[in-house]
């Protein structure tokens, strides 16, 4: 049976601080920009809405023209920049805007369930969970 | 053996190089290389040459390069098999983007067989953007080769070699396969891999196309997109050619190298999130491509029945589209260029072959568009979906075009119903509406270059001169019945309700193809464009407007296939100014270049009345060649009067003034035809004068030098004309 490791997020628990989104571009990007951030922190009615790839819905990868978009062993959607060709397509058909797009850069990103963010979660808003599936 | 099946290395050492060139290679920039290519596979030789800076400013790209070229290649009285007439493939400066949807598209030019005339076609698959990564914003094929050739053009090494190429296949569908394996590197490479080419059929006959190839790295095939019109494919291989291949293995976004890749991204992701949410309730193209038109044009009496004769029938549900949409394979990212998520190239695999020289093999077909489905089905009489698919496969892998092929055929069986053919004439082929397998024995004959096939080949026109000359027909019920105009096959919709139609179709430059302008709603359902001053706007600035995809290397698809939600509001929804909009957005982002809505259309002023000065020269293209048959305009026959007659009664009675009561139905026919005729003639003067032509249909030469394509040997053909 296929798992799928993914970021799990609780906003009730969420104060907003943005840790999560410079822990993530940091990391990836080199720099503090919540625009290039893997994970969202917006403002909303209740608080805080997260959004992250939830690694399931996989519209991505079957839209994706040349396979750049695969599941990984461990259930998580990987984006291979080499075969990438910047259509966008994915980041269209995303429900959620969880795979984004930096304004001028070649590819899109998306998150990798790789819990740096969670890392730097001040209350355990979001963690890394591995959920079997059938 | 390879793993493809093919002896690759068997077929290899069959090759004899004929001749090489090497050439700088240089990153396009902001969407243009400003360098052609040039491939003569008689004598062998190779060369670049660059763009001049007046050939850019005038001609932009695209189909306005590919008709620059070939005025330059051929004389006035230069034939399709002559050698210097060439097939000219260029794309233009927004083609090869892969963000925004419909930038993958090459044009074709050459003198085609059928018209003598420039014949232009408008096609997808990774031919023609590889091409330009591979460094030219053109190629040029000229000669003719004593022995098969094959042309391989390395954009990722900087070579151009041509050499003869005895073993491969002939047939698309093998050859397209053939190549992928034989120039990919190793599986992954596979997708960099495109070739054109035709096939048997259109060394047999006039209607030949062209295959442009895509490989679909899911179905692990290599999938075709056809040039259909015109008879390129013919030309293409009387000029020996097998293949031409193209290798481009570094495609990302900066391959166009746009001015502004934030602002085309930005303008492309609109456009995508556009199609994701709408398309399921406007067209359906991601789930069926054009073929969800079929059930529409029935419903509006528009699709073409037994020869245009009808616009629909109780069988045409047979041919709905869900009957297609249950063939194909769902859920895959079917755009024949990357970043075109209209994704309308749908395709059914494993689909088992019925008849013919590949009977059993399980492939995987195109399609089939609107197109197919209309002129393979409804206007032959053939409501099998099995057979319209399997029409589809063997017309593309023999190189030949559905649209011409459907209506030359759905031409012989109105010959055959009015007793012009017999079975002694057709070499015992019955050939009455829907006899499937007697049209796939024909298209079968066509590839095998075979008795009464090498007749049908010839396409409408040719078949009309044979009639009469062979078989004592009448040429005028010939010429009423035969739906061509210039020697091209009309393509599928029925016309005869629509003036604005009838001349959107017979006055295309290249021949009846709706690719300039398709009025029929605006003009008959809508009624929006009600007198002659109203319809001439339109039929001057679709065709003005529908021409810049040609000059670009853009797909029409995405213009109007998917609208934004408020375009209904919007003053003009014909035009569809939103993503009028866009396209001015995404020109500007790609060459840094300002456009607006005027200079857009002055672009494509330019090189349409280039064409048609071309046409002129080549013999063709003043106002006796813009007439239809009248089968494109109203009944022609009794029957087909009398199965509308309430229709044509009341226009008798209320447009034309005459009470119809008591007169016989040979004198409405008779009527309501002088009526008809008498308001084309209105139509064309108001169309002429607005595109700022004479009466006859030749620009004048203040048109042309407003356009500044007051070229000398431009003036030099209008001159005797405008005396
Ligand atoms: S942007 Fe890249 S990953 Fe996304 S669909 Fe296009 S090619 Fe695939
Ligand atoms: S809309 Fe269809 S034909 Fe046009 S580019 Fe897209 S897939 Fe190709």
């Amino acid at each position: 049976m296929p798992s799928v490791k993914r970021l799990a997020s609780d906003s009730s628990k969420c104060i907003g601080c943005g840790a999560c989104m410079t822990a993530c571009s940091t990391l990836f990007f080199k720099v503090d920009d919540p625009a290039r951030s893997c994970i969202s922190v917006t403002p909303s009615d209740s608080g805080s809405k997260i959004t992250v790839c939830d690694q399931t819905c996989r519209l991505c990868v079957a839209e994706c023209p040349v396979q750049a978009l695969t599941v990984s062993s461990q259930g998580v959607v990987m984006l291979d920049r080499k075969l990438c060709v910047g259509c966008l397509a994915c980041v269209a058909v995303c429900p959620i805007g969880a795979i984004r797009h930096y304004p001028g850069s070649a590819n899109p990103f998306k998150c990798i369930a790789c819990g740096a963010c969670a890392r730097k979660c001040p209350t355990g808003a979001i963690g890394i969970v591995v959920e079997e599936r059938s | 053996m390879t793993e493809s099946g093919f002896d690759i290395a068997g077929l290899e050492a069959g090759h004899r190089p004929v001749s090489e060139f090497r050439y700088e290679k240089r990153p396009v920039v902001r969407g243009y290389n400003d360098r052609t290519l040039y491939v003569n596979v008689g004598n062998g030789r190779i060369a670049e040459k660059p763009v001049s800076a007046d050939m850019r400013a005038k001609f932009t790209g695209g189909k306005g390069y590919g008709l620059r070229l070939l005025w330059d290649a051929v004389n006035p009285s230069t034939k399709w098999d002559d050698p210097e007439n060439e097939i000219n493939i260029a794309m233009g400066p927004v083609c090869g983007n892969t963000n925004y949807p419909g930038s993958g598209k090459s044009l074709v030019v050459s003198i085609s067989p059928t018209t003598g005339i420039p014949i232009d076609c408008n096609v997808g698959g990774y031919f023609g953007p590889f091409l330009k990564f591979a460094g030219f914003d053109a190629l040029e094929v000229q000669g003719k080769a004593d022995r098969d050739v094959i042309v391989f053009i390395d954009g990722d090494d900087g070579v151009v070699s041509i050499f003869e190429a005895p073993g491969e296949a002939v047939d698309s569908h093998v050859l397209a396969e053939q190549m992928v394996a034989m120039f990919s590197r190793d599986e992954k490479d596979r997708q960099h891999i495109s070739s054109v080419s035709a096939g048997t059929g259109a060394e047999h006959a006039l209607i030949g196309c062209l295959n442009f190839s895509f490989y679909d790295k899911r179905r692990k095939v290599a999938r075709l997109k056809q040039a259909g019109r015109g008879g390129i494919g013919t030309v293409f291989r009387d000029k020996k050619i097998k293949a031409l291949v193209v290798r481009y293995s570094g495609l990302d976004v900066s391959s166009n190298n746009p001015a502004d890749l934030a602002g085309l991204q930005e303008t492309g992701l609109k456009l995508h999130r556009e199609i994701v949410t709408l398309d399921d309730q406007q067209c359906r193209m991601r789930e069926i491509g054009t073929a969800h038109l079929t059930e529409i044009m029935d419903e509006y009496d528009l699709l073409p029945t037994r020869n245009y004769k009808f616009g629909s029938s109780p069988d045409s549900p047979g041919l709905d589209s869900h009957a297609f949409s249950a063939m194909v394979t769902h859920g895959l990212p079917d755009g024949c260029w990357y970043g075109c998520t209209m994704a309308c190239a749908k395709a059914a695999d494993g689909f088992e072959l019925a008849t013919g020289p590949y009977r059993g093999h399980k492939v995987t077909v195109d399609g089939p568009e609107y197109e197919t489905v209309a002129g393979c089905g409804s206007n032959i009489g053939v409501y099998d979906p099995r057979v319209v698919m399997e029409l589809n496969f063997y017309c593309d892998t023999y190189g030949l075009d559905t649209i011409s092929f459907g209506t030359s055929t759905a031409f012989v069986m109105e010959c055959w119903e009015k007793g012009v053919l017999d079975s002694t004439r057709t070499g015992g082929l019955e050939m009455t509406w829907g006899n499937g397998p007697a049209v796939l024995e024909l298209l079968h004959r066509i590839g095998r270059g075979e008795g009464f096939g090498l007749v049908a080949g010839l396409g409408v026109r040719g078949m009309k001169k044979y009639f009469a000359e062979h078989y004592g027909a009448d040429p005028k019920l010939l010429q009423d019945i035969g739906c061509e105009c210039k020697g091209l096959e009309y393509s599928q919709y029925v016309s005869k309700e629509s003036l604005a139609q009838q001349g959107g179709y017979s006055m295309a430059l290249k021949g009846p193809q709706h690719d300039e302008a398709w009025l029929i709603f605006m003009d008959m359902v809508n009624n929006r464009i009600p007198t002659f001053e109203d319809k001439a706007e339109a039929l001057y600035y679709f065709p003005m407007f529908r021409t810049w995809f040609g000059l670009q290397g853009l797909c029409k698809l995405p213009w109007n296939d998917i609208e934004p939600a408020d375009n209904a509001s919007t003053d003009e929804p014909a035009k569809v100014p939103e993503h009028v909009e866009n396209y001015l957005a995404i020109y500007k982002a790609i060459t840094g270049n300002d456009l607006d809505r005027d200079g857009l259309i002055r672009q494509s002023a330019r090189v349409y009345n280039f064409q048609k000065v071309f046409c002129i020269r080549m013999g063709k293209g003043r106002r006796i060649d813009d007439w239809p048959p009248y089968r494109m305009m109203g009944p022609v026959t009794v029957e087909e009067y009398e199965s509308r007659a309430d229709r044509y009664d009341k226009q008798l009675k209320e447009q034309v003034g005459i009470d119809p009561s008591g007169m016989g139905t040979p004198g409405k026919v008779a009527a309501l035809r002088a009526y008809r005729e008498d308001r084309y003639e209105k139509l064309l003067d108001a169309v002429y004068k607005r595109k700022g032509w004479t009466r006859e249909g030749v620009p004048t030469v203040e048109t042309l030098h407003d356009l500044g394509i007051d070229y000398p040997e431009v003036l030099e053909v209008v001159k005797p004309l405008l005396e």
